[in-house]
């Protein structure tokens, strides 16, 4: 059974299966070098010439040069791209420096309310994006606001300009905002393991040579849990990446990140397939990269998230 | 201990848990309140009245609610049964050591980690009626298109979700198979169980708490599931797919209910909490039951 020799059949049902998970992201990418009139005309198969044209149409309003078959700038997603990087990192970045520093609370101390803390954790994990929408919704334009008479209302006011009162919605802040609170469950959860198996006998050396909790954290606990934050990175930026719902509610023109381009732009009658798909492409290629550079964090990530409840 | 060191715990949990009560818990019971009251857009929650129970009566007695709710639980159990069936399926069939098994569980792991908009994106045009790879494919050996997000939507959908997520439990299921004793697989293979056996009464018995708690977490995720099927399908044909989380979105957004919308979230919720509960009693029981084994082990030996 488990002898070393593998039956030769087992390889063609590997290539299948290695077919049909990676066959819709290749035709994709190759549908994304594609005119629109080769698609739709169904010159099949990889012998197409390929061009670069809807990449530059996707990105016309950040290229330095004009492309010659664009007249007019219609897709704006240059813009959207830079939006959704500066969410997707600066959230990350919170997400991971609040979450292990709370992990470790959870795990190394014990205090009054440690229970109930992990416990609510715990069950803020399962809170879908859709439920939050309504909420959100509302505070974010109503109740999260600066009153425009107030002092530091009107030193924004006057900074940035605008009329009326400061709000969270259609800010990156407001976005990044929620973007943290949803993800720091899973980072706490994912993270507790991790932070368990670093031995206890470290910790306490460093004490006793005279170094304070935070000191012990932030330079013996944070070295040796570097896979498992590699491993939280990545989900979390995953998931502030491509989150649509939330983004949709609360961006405005100005602060639009890529699914929300992607998903109006496809509801439209008439979808230009050749653009939306190198759009898709470029949103799918930072996800792509981490996945093959660093699958084994991404898979030690996805064990410990589902063995340790 | 002096007061600093009691502080501790708190200074490093603080920040968190701010964040927490802020953004998560707030909005929260913000909801559950909204969620008694009549409530648009372009009031502030405070300005609206109360009404009781009557948008979760409301909802009770809605065709489109219930008919959402039925396509909600349809979709979330197909899913997982099959994304499980075919996932433990695959583990057990190439447990083994191939060549190319590493590269084959990197390439697994892409289509979980693409964006559900450009999944939802990828099988829109898979599945167009005309230009779309498969009616291609059936017409090219003579067979006549399927209208696949028409009249077969909602099996579409769950084939694209079947596509991105079968390699979670692979994985996983694959990762349980390779802790699992091999005393205990060895002592099977001497008395001279055939591979069946093996697997029935020795490999699936000894994977199931991971399995369940595997399928739990599927089962979850699978009622958040909202972007691949906007984008596929946007709910439609008629009501066909639109499961609960995108009708909320639609209530909040193209209805302007909030207070009817806040209603169908907390259904969403409660219904989310008593699957996670379910969770954590499950893993909970497993730890006692492994500490109890342990005891015994200890006295005898």
């Amino acid at each position: 059974m488990q002898s070393d020799r593998p039956n030769p059949a087992f390889y063609p049902l590997l290539a299948a299966l290695i077919f049909m998970a990676v066959g819709p992201i290749v035709l994709m990418l190759a549908n994304s070098f594609k005119l629109d009139v080769d698609i739709i005309s169904g010159t099949s198969g990889l012998f197409f010439l390929p061009t670069i044209q809807n990449y530059e149409t996707a990105l016309c309003d950040v290229l330095w040069y004009e492309p010659e078959h664009l007249d007019f700038c219609q897709f704006k997603f240059g813009g959207a791209f830079i939006n959704s990087i500066i969410i997707a990192l600066v959230s990350t970045a919170l997400t991971l420096v609040l979450g292990c520093m709370a992990a470790y609370a959870l795990v190394r101390f014990r205090f009054m309310g440690r229970d109930a803390a992990s416990f609510t954790t715990l069950m803020v994990r399962m809170v879908p994006p859709a439920v939050l929408l309504v909420p959100v919704f509302g505070l974010w334009n109503n109740d999260f606001c600066i009153g425009k008479r107030t002092w530091l209302g009107e030193l924004i006011r006057d900074s940035f300009g605008g009329r009326g009162d400061v709000c969270l919605e259609g800010t990156h802040s407001g976005i990044i905002l929620i973007y943290v609170a949803m993800n720091l469950p899973f980072v706490i959860w994912i993270l507790q393991s991790f932070i368990v198996q670093v031995p206890r006998s470290l910790e306490e050396a460093a004490r006793v040579d005279g170094a304070g909790p935070f000191q012990v954290f932030f330079q013996i606990v944070l070295p040796l849990i570097k896979p498992g934050l590699a491993a939280a990175a990545i989900f979390t930026f995953r998931i502030a990446w491509n989150e649509y719902l939330l983004a949709s509610a609360l961006s405005d023109r100005d602060t639009k990140t890529v699914p929300i381009l992607i998903v109006n732009n496809v509801s439209e009658f008439n979808i230009e397939w050749g653009v939306i798909m190198a759009t898709g492409m470029l949103l799918a290629i930072p996800p792509i990269i981490f996945t093959l550079f660093a699958s084994r964090q991404i898979i030690t990530g996805m064990t410990a998230g589902a063995v340790k409840g | 201990m002096n007061a600093a060191n009691r502080l501790t715990p708190y200074l490093f949990l603080a920040p968190a848990a701010i964040i927490m009560v802020i953004a998560l818990l707030y909005p929260l019971g913000y909801m559950v309140y909204g969620s008694f009251r009549d409530w648009n857009p372009a009031q502030a929650l405070s300005e609206t009245e109360f009404v009781g129970l009557r948008n979760y009566i409301y909802l009770w007695n809605e065709a489109a609610f219930r008919e959402s709710l039925g396509v909600t639980l349809k979709f979330a159990f197909f899913c997982v049964a099959f994304e499980l069936i075919l996932g433990v399926g695959l583990a057990l069939l190439l447990d083994r050591k191939l060549r190319g098994m590493s590269i084959l569980r990197t390439l697994f792991i892409l289509p979980m980690m693409i964006a559900p908009v450009v999944v939802g994106l990828m099988w829109r045009y898979m599945y167009h009626p005309t230009v779309g790879t498969f009616n291609r494919w059936l017409e090219a050996i003579g067979i006549d298109g399927i209208d696949w997000l028409g009249r077969k939507a909602l099996m579409s959908v769950i084939i694209a979700d079947i596509w991105q997520w079968t390699p979670f439990i692979f994985i996983l299921a694959l990762a349980a198979l390779q802790s699992l004793p091999r005393s205990a697989l060895e002592a099977a293979r001497i008395d001279g169980a055939t591979p069946w056996q093996l697997i029935w009464h020795i490999k699936l018995p000894l994977m199931m708490p991971v399995l369940i708690v595997t399928a739990l977490l599927r089962l979850i995720d699978a009622f958040k599931v909202l972007e691949v099927i906007l984008v596929m399908t946007e709910g439609g044909p008629g009501l066909s797919t639109e499961i609960v989380a995108l009708r909320i979105s639609r209530t909040a957004v193209e209805f302007r209910e909030l207070g009817v919308a806040a209603a169908m979230s907390n259904y969403l919720l409660i219904l989310l909490m008593i699957l996670t509960i379910g969770m954590f009693a499950f893993t909970r029981l497993q730890e006692l039951r492994a500490t109890r084994a342990a005891k015994i082990i200890q006295q005898e030996g």
